[in-house]
């Protein structure tokens, strides 16, 4: 399971590249704020279309623009983590979680509520409404909720930024088992040289 | 005083209906036109916005008198209508429903459209991450989002296409038990001496109408899910 990515695209007068090859693990893309660290985890999650270049992922292509390839958005089976959650406001955190599983593929699902649940310990709030959540917990609900979709690889956008110490540490904790127990690749976006230097196996500068 | 007519429940009862019907058949075109314009560029799109929102600023004897130009009977759009449908309009309550559609469309398109470009794209990103088409990203969480703000629109349409008044008697006249809704009542008891208190009567039902939508358009925004707010008006 690898992450084979070369990607260009230009957005305004800023040309936002990235050139890399990772293997299982965690891959951290590393730079300052503004180099456009977001816009590749999005060019590999489709949201974002690359100009050119090529996105592949264990072996399978996602992404080819010579060949014309660029597949949707809902077929890749990105467990996408925002560095905003973004809980969906009008369903409660069980229907937050189940929003991926319940549209994955009975086969894709390699995780279930239970598991998820006990996983992540957030069992206490499944009936409660995003907006009552704090940051820590939203945080843990978007995890669960990305993980619940059967994803085949996780893309982090600085999950950790909006968070204080205390939690901070706590969902290091959890991305740690994710790439640990798990053995999930993980593409991890951040600008903090300490978090990188726990977390990554490999390490990718952006604008730098 | 308050012992209301037959005369009366009859202006009553056409003026929901006319409203009633204008409004159910608008939703979908002032849905269409507020997702046009809050969601898709194109050039042109300034004189849309504008043409939606004309009947808001001409005067509605002047819409009126369009509307007479087109659906009449010898306009191109009501004689094709006739012809193939079967629908008339003139001098009809179809006619006045179409008077109080047009002078509703605007509001209807504007509540609509704040409502759906307060949609976060950014949660259509997410579902679409967890593998929902865009069809389901529509249905599951643009559409939930955005639909207190439809409801509210709807009934602030509703509210003004009670009060429709000129654009109404300029294009359809003012026929008992056709076109006589509200407002072209209490005109026309106006003009007859000794009939103040037909025109209290019908004025308090005409506010009465009025501020229950609006009160219930504010209540629908403001329940825009979850305490996630928004004011329509």
């Amino acid at each position: 399971m690898s992450f084979e990515i070369a990607v260009e695209r230009r957005l305004g007068d800023a040309i936002i590249c990235a050139d890399f090859t990772s293997g299982a693990g965690l891959t951290a893309l590393f730079g300052p704020s503004g180099a456009g660290k977001t816009s590749i985890l999005n060019m590999v999650a489709g949201l974002l279309r690359p100009d050119r270049g090529r996105i592949a992922i264990g072996g399978e292509l996602l992404f080819d623009s010579a060949a014309g390839i660029a597949m949707p958005v809902e077929a890749r089976r990105a467990g996408y983590v925002f560095q905003d959650g973004r809980l969906f406001p009008h369903k409660r955190v069980r229907d937050n979680l189940l929003y991926g599983w319940n549209r994955a593929l009975p086969a894709n699902r390699w995780m279930n509520l239970d598991d998820a649940v006990a996983f992540l310990g957030i069992g206490h709030l499944l009936d409660r409404w995003p907006r009552t959540l704090s940051g820590g917990e939203a945080q843990r609900v978007a995890i669960g909720r990305a993980l619940l979709s059967g994803p085949r690889f996780l893309l982090m956008d600085e999950p950790l930024s909006s968070l204080d110490a205390a939690r901070r540490e706590e969902i290091m904790g959890v991305i740690e088992r994710l790439r640990d127990e798990l053995a999930l690749p993980i593409l991890y976006v951040s600008h903090d040289r300490s978090e990188v230097e726990r977390l990554a196996g490999q390490v990718v500068p952006v604008g730098l | 005083m308050f012992a209301i007519s037959g005369e009366e429940w009859e202006v009553i009862s056409l003026s929901l209906k006319v409203s009633g019907v204008a409004i159910g058949l608008t939703l979908p075109i002032a849905f269409a036109l507020a997702w046009i314009l809050a969601r898709v560029r194109f050039p042109g799109k300034v004189l849309l916005d504008a043409l939606v929102h004309l009947p808001l600023v001409l005067p509605p004897v002047v819409t009126g008198w369009l509307l007479l130009l087109a659906f009449g009977n010898n306009g191109p759009a009501g004689r094709w209508l006739a012809e193939w449908f079967g629908i008339t309009f003139m001098f009809r309550w179809t006619g006045a429903a179409l008077a109080a559609a047009v002078m509703a469309l605007p509001l209807m398109v504007r509540a609509m459209r704040i409502s759906i470009e307060a949609v976060d794209r950014r949660l259509e990103d997410a579902a679409r991450t967890l593998g929902a088409s865009p069809t389901r990203t529509f249905f599951s969480i643009t559409l939930p989002l955005a639909i207190p703000g439809l409801l509210a629109g709807a009934v602030l349409g509703f509210a003004r296409s009670i009060g429709e008044f000129g654009a109404t008697i300029t294009f359809v006249s003012n026929i008992p038990g056709e076109t006589r809704t509200l407002p072209l009542a209490i005109y026309g008891a106006l003009q007859v001496p000794g009939s103040e208190a037909v025109v209290t009567r019908l004025s308090i039902i005409a506010v009465a109408l009025s501020l229950l939508a609006l009160v219930a358009s504010e209540l629908l925004a403001r329940r825009a899910g979850h305490g996630r707010g928004g004011h329509v008006i």
